[in-house]
């Protein structure tokens, strides 16, 4: 199960966080700092897996982002890798070429994206057109 | 409001436009400050906006509880874009430990049944992310009713709320069973994806569950096999592989239906034979399919070819360039080694080599797996490699590293010597990150390697000279220096180089390990000790000891002040027995010498007592160890607090020492079974502070010829049911000992109904009791006469002809000062055979209970 999925930039500013297990809103900045520091310092030959006390974290970085998703042991690492991947073509596909500025200034529409994606920790949907369909409709209806 | 909000871009301008965090924070705190009177002012048009930005502030780690409300508004407005931030509010500050998340409940009840498709979708995405244990009660229906809807979109939500739910109350779980068969027969794969995930959810939770999904194995396998073998298809590739994340899925799901089946797993044999064959593995999506294909191999009744093939994926994993890989392949090769050594020893070199990796977590989990790798044959090598990862590893590695040294070294260890050059080499690089009972092992090791007194100790002094900073070295070395002094100086040893070594520089190391300020208490207290020893050893003047014995006299810490001022003693009252005190300690002796008088026993169970370093746990057992180290049982100084100063009756005379407590009387010791040499003995010691405590050690021994293994004491008291007067049940309570493998197991104390169980299996009739079927339950007016409490005991073999014999700690609480009635169980093996032996006590001295 997915407990958590974060978008940090290089300067440790969250751009983006989602919980999918209560944490304290106190222990939140902490974990985040904690989890963006353990993933700066590793380099681009090093695994994409950390262990974290007890969760599994599996990062990847895009340009200036990062994004981290923390796992429990359950979960292939390897399929959230890929769902990283898949999540961030999915944005590149609505905001047509993403930046992160973009997802800064967007940021329900993201957590929009990210809902349709992932449901209470469990991966739901990964067609790109069936995911983007609700937010086209919504952008249609919000401009007539 | 003086001026128009602001829109949430413009305020993330202004927050990115601040230059410094206080700048932020006056920034972010005036912009509170507005959406807060907003707020109170009620203003429809402009809530979600003014929600939006606090949501934003909320992600940055500001407090922004006073939204909360708002979020209920905006949940009951009838537009959509309110609804979305309304609820996207909800599922961020809301949770199940505010009140005020109860209240959507009924919202959330009028959007689910409305039928408005994204509305729907809305309000279960935030029921499944928050809800509660109550909220789910209340919509479980309603969210059942959605499942069987036409529209996938919002079927496949309502599958993971359902999910959410189970979680959250397991027992609502059979409404949700009936569906799942159905929703199988989906083409949409986000429904077949939910499904998965609901049958995978049901099946962890429930065993009746999970026979009843083994049915649709079948299903599963053709669902993947139209995967796998389907050409590409644009809808749900990714990067050539049809919909990994499904089918991942679905191998999972089969996992833990397979496992522990043999039919399912039969069925399964072929599939993952091909889906192992055919999954493209250029990309990360194939391997990630793969990885999961090996995951379900291993864990069901495969065949053996299948087994061989996972484990060669697995190998050409660890062979590939890509780090993610190489991590999953010793994560996976760790599971695997339990069960299938002998394959997995063929990637040893593989593995070694990942040791010199620098990624911590590759690193890391080649460390555990090299470890499980090491057997008798090749651990020479294995040790040599370790060794080397040692010296270079990161910090937090480093005890693992050593303690897992130290282990394969005891389990496999060709010779005592190598044994012990491998501990010492560890202690050198290491020491500071070795367990504490490493230098416990170590000392006994060499004490009972006698042909290795001389080199060791040779060794040790010159890893001392060099070094005196790593504390369990030094303790070690403090000790085989005090204990083999003479050996050190005799000059010539056929191991190692001809060492030179004069008294004086002996004790002037000892005397800079005592000086130096890196040195811990216990440390200090080794190396006093092992002055003191080194008296009688040398042969030249004690002088020089006599001096720092006296000048510790006034030391600080009192527990060297206490060691200082006793010795000083010895040199000057007692001078006559100095010798015989500070003997070598004698540890496994044939027909071992019975040390005459008492005194000078407990005399050296005094200092042994003192002599137990640092605090681990338990530290009573480990008490007792070192007590062990004298045949036969002692009467004094057995209080378990090993720090307790005092040292027990008879000695206080002898040492005359005028501020020793008064001494509780001696209580004779009795013997209560002997049976073909064995014997066990009982000395009981009451404390004077607390006269309903009664301590009884019991002791062990064997003069027989042959060994005792496996022993296991048992002890039940009564219990006395107060208004009938009878005793209704021995209470019976057993305590094994402490492994150092795999952790501690500790027993934890069996229920009365077990215990009745047990005590009737044996024939030990229960007193009196009444013909009640639930003898679980005692009569509620029966009172607790005894409380019986066993400490672990100190091991369980006796070796023979008067070997270490085992002792174990009983408490019993007697605050009604009842005659004291004891029953024991005994369970050992001897010559070869098993022996069990039932027997009580009754004939205890009056001063125990009086």
């Amino acid at each position: 199960m997915i407990k958590f999925f974060l978008m940090v930039n290089k300067q440790g500013q969250t751009r983006l966080s989602k919980y999918y297990e209560h944490v304290d809103i106190n222990k939140r900045t902490l974990l985040e700092t904690e989890v963006i520091k353990s993933c700066l310092s590793r380099s681009n030959e090093q695994c994409s897996f950390i262990e974290y006390k007890d969760f599994k974290l599996i990062y990847r970085q895009y340009a200036a982002l990062f994004i981290v998703v923390g796992v429990n042991d359950t979960e292939n690492e390897m399929a959230i890798y890929e769902f990283i991947h898949n999540f961030v073509e999915v944005l590149d596909e609505y905001f047509s070429r993403v930046v992160s500025l973009m997802i800064m200034f967007n940021l329900d529409k993201v957590h929009i994206i990210l809902d349709e994606m992932v449901l209470n920790g469990c991966i739901v949907e990964t067609n790109r057109a069936r995911i983007l369909a609700p937010l086209l409709i919504l952008d249609k209806m919000s401009e007539s | 409001m003086v001026a128009p909000s602001l829109k949430l871009q413009d305020l993330i301008e202004e927050i990115r436009g601040a230059k410094t965090q206080a700048q932020e924070r006056e920034v972010i705190q005036k912009e509170c400050a507005h959406i807060r009177a907003s707020f109170r002012d009620g203003d429809p048009l402009h809530r979600h906006r003014q929600l939006a930005k606090l949501l934003y502030v909320h992600m940055l780690g500001y407090p922004a509880h006073f939204g909360q409300m708002e979020c209920l508004k905006l949940i009951a407005s009838p537009r959509f874009t309110d609804k979305r931030v309304g609820y996207l509010g909800a599922m961020l500050l809301l949770d199940e430990r505010q009140d005020a998340h109860l209240l959507i409940t009924n919202s959330i009840k009028n959007d689910l049944s409305q039928g408005i498709q994204p509305v729907q979708g809305l309000a279960l995405c935030t029921l499944s992310t928050m809800g509660s244990a109550e909220m789910c009660q209340d919509l479980a229906t309603e969210v059942e009713k959605l499942l069987l809807q036409p529209s996938p979109y919002v079927r496949k939500k309502a599958i993971l709320t359902a999910v959410h739910i189970i979680r959250k109350v397991p027992e609502l779980s059979n409404i949700f069973l009936p569906s799942c068969a159905q929703l199988l027969h989906e083409r949409h794969h986000g429904v077949l994806l939910g499904t998965i995930t609901l049958i995978t959810e049901l099946c962890e939770r429930s065993p009746a569950a999970l026979r009843h999904f083994r049915k649709v194995v079948p299903q599963l396998v053709k669902i993947l096999r139209t995967l796998v073998t389907t050409g590409y298809s644009t809808e749900h590739s990714i990067s050539g592989v049809s919909d990994p994340f499904l089918q991942v899925q679905i191998l999972r799901l089969l996992r833990i239906l397979g496992r522990n089946h043999e039919e399912s797993s039969e069925a399964m044999n072929d599939l993952l034979a091909q889906v192992a064959t055919n999954t493209d593995t250029s990309r990360n999506a194939g391997n990630a399919v793969l990885f999961e294909t090996v995951l379900t191999i291993m864990d069901i009744h495969s065949a053996a070819g299948l087994r061989v093939l996972a484990v060669n994926i697995l190998g050409r994993f660890l062979l590939n360039s890509d780090k993610n890989i190489r991590y999953v392949a010793l994560m996976s090769l760790l599971r695997l080694v339990q069960s299938d050594h002998s394959a997995v020893q063929r990637h040893r070199p593989t593995v070694v080599d990942c040791l010199k990796e620098t990624d911590a977590s590759l690193s890391r989990r080649a460390l555990e797996l090299s470890l499980a790798l090491v057997n008798s044959s090749n651990v020479r090598a294995m040790t040599r490699e370790l060794q080397a990862f040692l010296e270079s590893c990161p910090i937090d590695l480093r005890a693992d590293c050593a303690s897992g040294i130290l282990l394969a070294a005891e389990r496999f260890a060709p010779t005592k010597r190598w044994h012990m050059d491998t501990i010492l080499h560890v202690l050198i690089t290491a020491g500071t990150y070795v367990r504490d009972d490493a230098v416990a092992n170590l000392t006994q090791l060499i004490a009972g390697a006698q042909e290795l007194h001389a080199y060791s100790v040779r060794r040790l002094y010159s890893a001392l000279a060099e070094d005196i900073s790593q504390q369990p070295l030094v303790q070690v070395a403090a000790w085989c220096i005090g204990e083999y002094g003479d050996l050190l100086l005799e000059g010539n040893c056929e191991e190692t180089e001809p060492l030179q070594v004069e008294e004086e520089e002996v004790l002037a190391l000892l005397e800079k390990v005592l000086q130096s300020h890196m040195s811990l208490p216990a440390t200090r207290g080794y190396a006093l000790t092992a002055l003191m020893k080194l008296s009688t050893r040398l042969r030249g003047n004690n002088k020089r000891i006599r001096q720092v014995v006296s000048i510790y006299g006034s030391c600080l810490d009192v527990e060297l002040q206490q060691r200082a001022v006793e010795y000083n003693t010895l040199f000057r009252k007692y001078d006559h027995m100095r010798a015989a005190i500070l003997e070598k300690m004698p540890l496994v002796e044939r027909g071992g010498p019975q040390v005459g008088e008492e005194a000078k026993e407990s005399k050296e169970a005094a200092k042994l007592s003192e002599a137990a370093p640092v605090p681990t746990e338990p530290q009573a057992s480990k008490l007792l160890d070192l007590l062990d180290l004298l045949d036969g049982p002692s009467e004094d100084a057995q209080h378990p607090l090993p720090l307790d100063p005092s040292p027990g009756g008879a000695l206080v005379q002898l040492l005359d020492l005028p501020c020793a407590p008064p001494a509780p009387a001696p209580i004779p010791t009795l013997k209560v079974f002997e049976r073909e040499g064995v014997q066990l003995n009982l000395s009981f010691i009451r404390p004077p502070g607390t006269p309903a405590l009664l301590l009884i050690t019991v002791t062990v021994t064997n003069s027989s010829g042959g060994d005792v293994t496996h022993f296991i004491c048992q002890a039940a008291v009564p219990k006395v049911c107060k208004d009938q007067g009878l005793e209704v049940a021995w209470a019976l309570q057993e305590k094994r000992p402490l492994s150092r493998r795999g952790g501690w197991e500790r027993m934890r104390w069996k229920g009365m109904r077990q215990a009745l169980g047990e005590l009737w299996e044996e024939g030990l009739e229960p007193l009196g009791v009444e013909e009640s079927s639930e003898p679980s339950q005692l009569p509620t007016s029966c009172v607790q006469s005894f409380q019986l409490q066993l400490q672990a005991p100190s091991g369980d073999t006796v070796p023979a002809w008067g070997g270490l014999p085992i002792t174990q700690l009983f408490r019993i609480l007697n605050p009604n000062k009842a005659p004291l009635r004891l029953k024991l169980r005994l369970t050992y093996n001897h010559f070869g055979q098993p022996v069990q032996e039932i027997f009580e006590v009754n004939n205890v001295p009056v001063e125990t209970w009086q």
